[in-house]
């Protein structure tokens, strides 16, 4: 099977200005992996060039097998601050239904297959009796299942989150997180998530891609999850405790 | 004081006067430009541009008056200023976070040129004027034919460009990611909403036009979030108000401008109190949002309830970023 995603001495770089280089990893297929680093170390930039909105400046990329290209039906996005971004002034269920139809031209076209599969990602994230509120009246977790069903409507192979966690509290992290396990287990599929903090992501992480120094690595989560690594990423003193059910890090 | 008011009052003949050929005119320039109105007025409030909408009509203004002093059709004046303005704004990009001041800064510019324009046609006030509050009763054949053409292709572009133009207003991110031009796009809703502008200027003039392309579409999205009804509604909303207005001008001989924009002003107050106290109602946990700021407020900061999000009365004029 091939890599999910395959980096061979990526430079990323924005207006001639290198964000990082030397990117050199692979992501397998029906992974979870964390993208991690501070602010500002090129996290949304990985993501845009696994969308095809930003072109490596150097080196082989290649996302499920192929050059990354916009419009890549086979990857489903939730961005950050998806919420704040969005029109909250339309049902959750049109929100869904134009992540399937919102690129076809024209009106009318909406057919009882297209229904069912709104329909389908819905009810995958839990989310079926929220399909005739407004996305504006939903709580911030609500709004990132929704956000999750209108990328997972075009039944993505990757699909990539960008903070999924901000504003949301403790239970709600851990809804998406559980929501994360079993779309990896039902689906298959290879999931990226952007995140500050790994602490609620830990246990279902598969790997990290960690932006340090400039360069981007890929580390499995057991070598990631490491004090002295995470304490030179964030340049603060990290220690890592050891729990009966999985792996925390704290700051101390 | 009171002779002055002899003109407005009941007028018994009425029902004779909406039979006359200016009256069959009015209702049909004014039927265009509500249909235009609620089809492109969804997506101004959806996208929470109604500052645009607002900006387009005071650049016209020069467009008019440049034309007024030129002798060129009124129309043609307004529609390249309102046309190029569409242009200038959408050349600013959605993400520019000052791009309501440079929209502002044009629309003062474009105003203060239209101010010079008017000067030097002095001799020509009533059209200025007609221009500032719009004119609906001296409509012509002329202007009914560019409406009709207007409103024809603004259909047309919209049926064709709605849906990813919907998708870019409310995922721009996503919409971008999946392949849809969002910017183009974006300049083409601000062309197609310079065309309804430089109608509905015409009909309520620059100073009202606020009240027939944003406001029947922000009562009508306050009752329903469904984008096809929103557009019904929203433009049936406009047809009323057009039509009672000058109705109501012609029974009570005020200016239909100030009808057309009292009964939409009624109409959305209406809605709003209506459905505020519905949805307030059926919020989440029964509490409104208000009360789920995690800071309270304290002295010298605003009461939460001013941070709600304009959204739930229809964005207007608030981009909530």
């Amino acid at each position: 099977m091939t890599d999910a995603i395959a980096l061979d001495d990526v430079t990323a770089a924005r207006g001639g200005t290198v964000i990082w280089s030397e990117g050199t990893f692979t992501i397998s297929t029906g992974t979870i992996v964390g993208v991690i680093g501070p602010n500002g170390s090129g996290k949304t930039t990985l993501l845009e060039m696994i969308l095809g909105l930003l072109l490596p400046a150097s080196g082989r990329f290649a996302v499920l097998g192929d050059a990354p290209h916009r419009g890549n039906a086979r990857v489903g996005y939730v961005p950050q601050n998806y919420a704040s971004e969005t029109g909250t002034g339309v049902r959750s269920r049109d929100l869904v239904t134009l992540g399937r139809t919102g690129t076809r031209w024209g009106v009318g076209g909406r057919s009882g297959e297209d229904r069912a599969a709104v329909d389908a990602a819905l009810a995958e994230v839990s989310a079926t009796d929220l399909a005739p509120r407004r996305v504006s009246q939903l709580s911030g977790g609500q709004q990132q299942r929704v956000a999750i069903a209108q990328a997972l409507v075009g039944d993505p192979d990757l699909l990539l989150l960008d903070e999924p966690f901000a504003n949301l509290d403790v239970h709600n992290q851990h809804e998406i997180v559980e929501l994360l396990r079993s779309l990896r287990e039902s689906r298959g599929v290879t999931i990226l998530v952007v995140a500050h903090d790994l602490n609620s992501l830990l246990s279902v992480l598969d790997g990290a891609v960690y932006l340090l120094d400039g360069h981007a690595h890929y580390g499995a989560i057991g070598d990631v999850v490491d004090s002295a690594l995470l304490s030179h990423l964030y340049d603060t003193p990290i220690k890592v405790v050891r729990t009966a059910q999985g792996d925390l890090f704290t700051r101390s | 004081m009171l002779h002055m008011l002899a003109d407005v009052g009941y007028q018994p003949d009425w029902p004779a006067v909406l039979r006359v050929g200016f009256m069959r005119d009015a209702f049909i320039g004014g039927t265009l430009v509500a249909l235009a109105s609620g089809l492109i007025g969804y997506f101004v409030v959806i996208r929470r541009d109604a500052f645009a909408a607002h900006a387009l009509g005071h650049i016209g203004f020069p467009g008019a008056t440049l034309a007024v002093l030129t002798g060129i059709p009124v129309t043609l004046g307004l529609a390249l200023f309102c046309v190029g303005g569409a242009l200038a704004i959408g050349a600013l990009g959605k993400q520019a976070a000052s791009r309501e001041v440079s929209t502002g800064t044009i629309l003062s510019a474009a105003t203060g040129l239209g101010i010079l324009f008017a000067s030097l046609a002095s001799e020509n006030t009533g059209a200025v004027t007609s221009v500032l509050f719009g004119n609906l009763l001296a409509i012509s054949h002329s202007q009914i034919f560019t409406f009709t053409v207007f409103t024809a292709a603004l259909a047309i572009v919209l049926v064709i460009i709605g849906r990813p133009l919907l998708f870019a207003s409310v995922a721009p991110d996503v919409a971008e990611a999946k392949g849809v031009r969002v910017q183009p796009l974006g300049i083409a809703f601000l062309v197609l909403l310079a065309l309804a502008v430089t109608m509905a200027v015409q009909v309520v003039g620059t100073l009202l036009l606020f009240a027939l392309v944003v406001t029947p579409a922000a009562a009508a999205l306050a009752i329903t979030a469904r984008p096809a009804f929103v557009i019904a509604l929203g433009t049936g909303i406009g047809l009323v108000c057009v039509w009672l207005g000058l109705i109501m001008a012609v029974m009570f001989n005020l200016p239909p401008s100030f009808c057309i924009v009292t009964l939409a002003f009624l109409i959305w107050i209406v809605t709003l109190a209506t459905t505020g106290a519905q949805r307030r109602r059926v919020r989440p946990g029964g509490t409104p949002r208000a009360a789920a700021v995690v800071n309270p407020p304290s002295a010298g900061t605003l009461p939460a309830s001013h941070l709600e999000p304009a959204s739930s009365v229809g964005g207007i004029g608030q981009r909530g970023r």
